[in-house]
């Protein structure tokens, strides 16, 4: 009796099991698919990428031509005709005839068309994968591309190695600068008494959801009007002033709840609040930095809206989100170049997240309702 | 948290000391004191104005200013601040301890007042005025974005489909993987692989669906298999049918951010102490029941914190749209049609009152949040 229970519920948990991993392994497929496309699209070729779906790379079931002819005089194009065991009308082998695993099809008109032999076949198709579309969205000069048919064309490179070191130093210190602010304003707020400080901290927290949009047309005008728009430190300083109320936050949360007893000794050895900040609370809050760090930069790396607006058309400073944005527009059927821009533009990204995933769900947990 | 106390026994250099040596002697150390006060922050803001224009101006390569420009901002920011307090360090203590605090906290609240107070203010005035920002004309502005049709449009896209949709499939999508995770042996590969897409930039994912949604059946996977399936023609799937368009938008987003939503739910699940779970399955509870009765309203919290965040920021949508149709074939969404009013129509008395309104849609979570605040015992 309790052998006979046991074991049921051991079958029913082994089934629940292998439904539970059946179905979490078709959600990860779902979820990894669109990516998979992505990479090998861009190592295929123009010609394939028009031509066959990038899933035809696995092996698959297709119909593989393996006999073609055209059918002499003699036959009676107006009656039944048979070819390789098959018979039918013109009009039925017009639409092609299936007989177990091969198929007839008539390519062409009446008189002098042809009849092919398909027979469905596993194949993984014959496809050449080539480096041509990394060269071409990374360079800036011309290249000759060799085309299937033998002759060559000249494409225009798109230039993103130039886009893609903007895209760096747009992101760094857009990283470093709001954290640097932010955690002497949270040190400030911590561990100082100043007049106005809970008022001050309160529009912190009440700028933390707000919409950035709110903010884009005066500081345009700003910016405009100092001629900063366009330049590095005008984008700097945007993100800068969106992302300092969560950062400041963040680290007023993380640096508040140090323990009294380390900053006090200090204090009475005779530290200043400057060298305690440099000397004591920023090695003692890496981790709370190092999450934020992440955030920012991710966030900031794959911003468009800002990048849209504060640097604009200057090809000299813009950056990978807005050249890819403009491709879409410009080049939106060359799949091949598109897809390759798209995998550079993702790659520190997924560097960043494959390799600090900790730090990174972390900081993405805590930067979530960044406006 | 209380005050630490500055020991008084602290003292850079004796004042009494100079004093006492006579009035010719003070005036020279003050001097140059005062000097050296000077010359310092000039000196750094001559170095970092003469950054801003070779980055401004040169046509050095790419690399070099790419590494000048690193250094500079970085640099720049941090030199600010060593000069400044080593001005402060030089004062007397009283109006030392005066005057340091806002050393530390003055940037961050100056960067504040310049980059999002004074511009909700500024919005709020010219949301007020015409297209031009010259005649006031009252409240016009806003009763023109609550009747246009094309505004209506996108109200209707925002929040009858890209929330109700994009919020719900994300947290049961999210919520669902959590649990099924929970129960499975490859639980990190599984987790990582569906968070990931969070590392993509929206812009990045327009391409990566724009491609999936190509008419072509050899390029766009789902017309492959549509056209397989039925035998009927490809879809343009973003442009017709509206407005159900909007939902290949929306799929977008809600692949992007279910990976967040199930961490969150992932972790608050762990937190579920086993012995309740455990006692429920002993009782006779079924897997279903467990999951409605005990893990749901346990996880309460997290879920209302998650369907905040994803309505915010789907009431913030804009990169997916603006590059996957632009706004076209009626997806247009609140950001989108500020955007257009404002660069494209030129209208700034419309665009900053369909700002203003964006912000109104926040307020109750921003009350929320001062609430929460005022209930900590952090100040």
């Amino acid at each position: 009796m309790t052998a006979q229970t046991a074991s049921k519920k051991k079958r029913r948990i082994g089934w629940g099991a292998i439904f539970v991993n059946v179905v979490l392994v078709l959600v990860v497929l779902a979820w990894s698919i669109p990516t998979i496309g992505l990479l090998v699209s861009s190592f295929r070729s123009r010609f394939d990428i028009q031509t066959s779906g990038w899933w035809t790379i696995f092996p698959h079931q297709e119909w593989v031509t393996v006999a073609e002819f055209t059918p002499g005089p003699e036959v009676d194009r107006d009656g039944v005709m048979t070819f390789e065991g098959v018979s039918g009308t013109f009009q039925e082998l017009r639409d092609g005839i299936q007989s177990g695993n091969t198929q007839v099809i008539w390519i062409g008109n009446k008189r002098i068309g042809r009849v092919v032999v398909q027979e469905k076949q596993w194949t993984a198709g014959n496809h050449d994968f080539t480096l041509e579309n990394y060269q071409t969205v990374l360079g800036g000069k011309s290249f000759e591309i060799k085309q299937p048919d033998g002759s060559t064309i000249t494409v225009q490179g798109d230039n993103f190695v130039n886009a893609f070191l903007n895209s760096l130093i747009v992101s760094i210190p857009a990283t470093v600068i709001p954290i640097l602010i932010a955690a002497f304003a949270a040190y400030g707020f911590a561990w100082m008494r100043f007049p106005g400080r809970r008022l001050l901290f309160i529009i912190v927290v009440a700028l933390l959801v707000v919409p950035l949009q709110i903010a884009l047309v005066p500081i345009l005008k700003l910016y405009v009007g100092i001629d900063l728009n366009g330049t590095f430190l005008g984008i700097w300083l945007a993100h800068t002033g969106f992302g300092l109320p969560l950062a400041t936050y963040l680290l007023f949360n993380y640096i508040s709840t140090l323990p009294r007893e380390i900053l006090e000794s200090a204090f009475i050895d005779g530290a200043s609040h400057f060298t305690i900040f440099m000397r004591l609370v920023l090695p003692l809050s890496v981790p709370a930095l190092a999450s934020f760090a992440i955030f920012q930069f991710l966030w900031v790396w794959n911003d468009y809206l800002l990048a849209l607006i504060f640097i604009g058309s200057k090809p000299d400073v813009q950056v990978l989100t807005q050249r890819i944005a403009e491709m879409v527009g410009s080049r939106g059927n060359d799949w091949q170049v598109l897809t390759a821009g798209a995998f550079i533009s993702m790659l520190v990204p997924l560097i960043v997240f494959f390799s600090l995933q900790r730090y990174f769900v972390r900081g993405l947990m805590a930067g979530s309702v960044k406006g | 948290m209380e005050q630490i106390t500055e020991p008084t026994e602290h003292r850079p250099v004796g004042d009494k000391e100079v004093q006492s040596k006579g009035a010719l002697d003070w005036l020279a150390t003050n001097v140059f004191r005062i000097l050296i006060s000077l010359f310092v922050p000039i000196v750094t803001f001559i170095g970092l104005y003469l950054g801003f224009i070779f980055l401004r101006d040169s046509n050095a390569p790419k690399g070099v200013v790419a590494i000048v420009a690193i250094v500079w901002g970085v640099g720049g920011v941090a030199a600010l601040y060593l000069v400044s307090n080593w001005l402060v360090e030089k004062l007397n203590d009283e109006w030392r301890a005066k005057i340091q605090p806002f050393v530390f906290v003055g940037p961050a609240v100056a960067i504040l007042f310049v980059y999002l107070l004074y511009p909700t203010v500024a919005t709020f005035r010219l949301s007020l005025f015409d297209r031009n920002g010259e005649v006031f004309v009252g409240l016009q502005n806003y009763v023109e974005v609550f009747t246009n049709r094309s505004m209506f449009t996108a109200f209707r896209n925002n929040i009858l489909l890209w929330i109700p949709f994009g919020a719900l499939f994300t947290i049961v999508l999210g919520l669902l993987i959590a649990v099924l995770a929970d129960r499975s042996k490859f639980e990190r590969t599984a987790k990582a692989l569906i968070f990931m897409p969070m590392a993509i930039s929206m812009v990045g994912a327009a391409v990566i669906w724009n491609m999936i949604y190509d008419v072509n059946p050899n390029i766009g996977m789902l017309n492959w298999i549509y056209t397989s399936l039925t035998g009927n023609s490809p879809q343009a799937w973003t442009a017709s049918n509206q407005p159900w368009n909007n939902l290949f938008l929306v799929v977008v987003m809600i692949w992007l951010q279910t990976g967040f939503a199930m961490v969150l739910f992932s972790a608050a699940i762990k937190g579920i102490p086993s012995d309740i779970t455990e006692a429920a399955r002993v009782d006779g509870a079924t897997e279903v029941q467990v999951f409605f009765r005990i893990m749901i309203p346990y996880i309460r919290g997290t879920i209302i914190t998650v369907t905040t965040t994803v309505i915010i920021f789907t009431l913030k949508i804009f990169d997916v749209v603006q590059v996957m149709t632009g706004g076209q074939f009626d997806t247009q969404v609140i950001a989108t049609q500020f955007y257009r009013e404002y660069f494209t129509a030129r209208n700034s008395g419309y665009a900053t009152a369909i700002a203003f309104v964006l912000l109104l849609f926040v307020v109750p979570v921003m009350i929320y949040n001062l609430k929460q605040f005022g209930e900590t015992e952090a100040f």
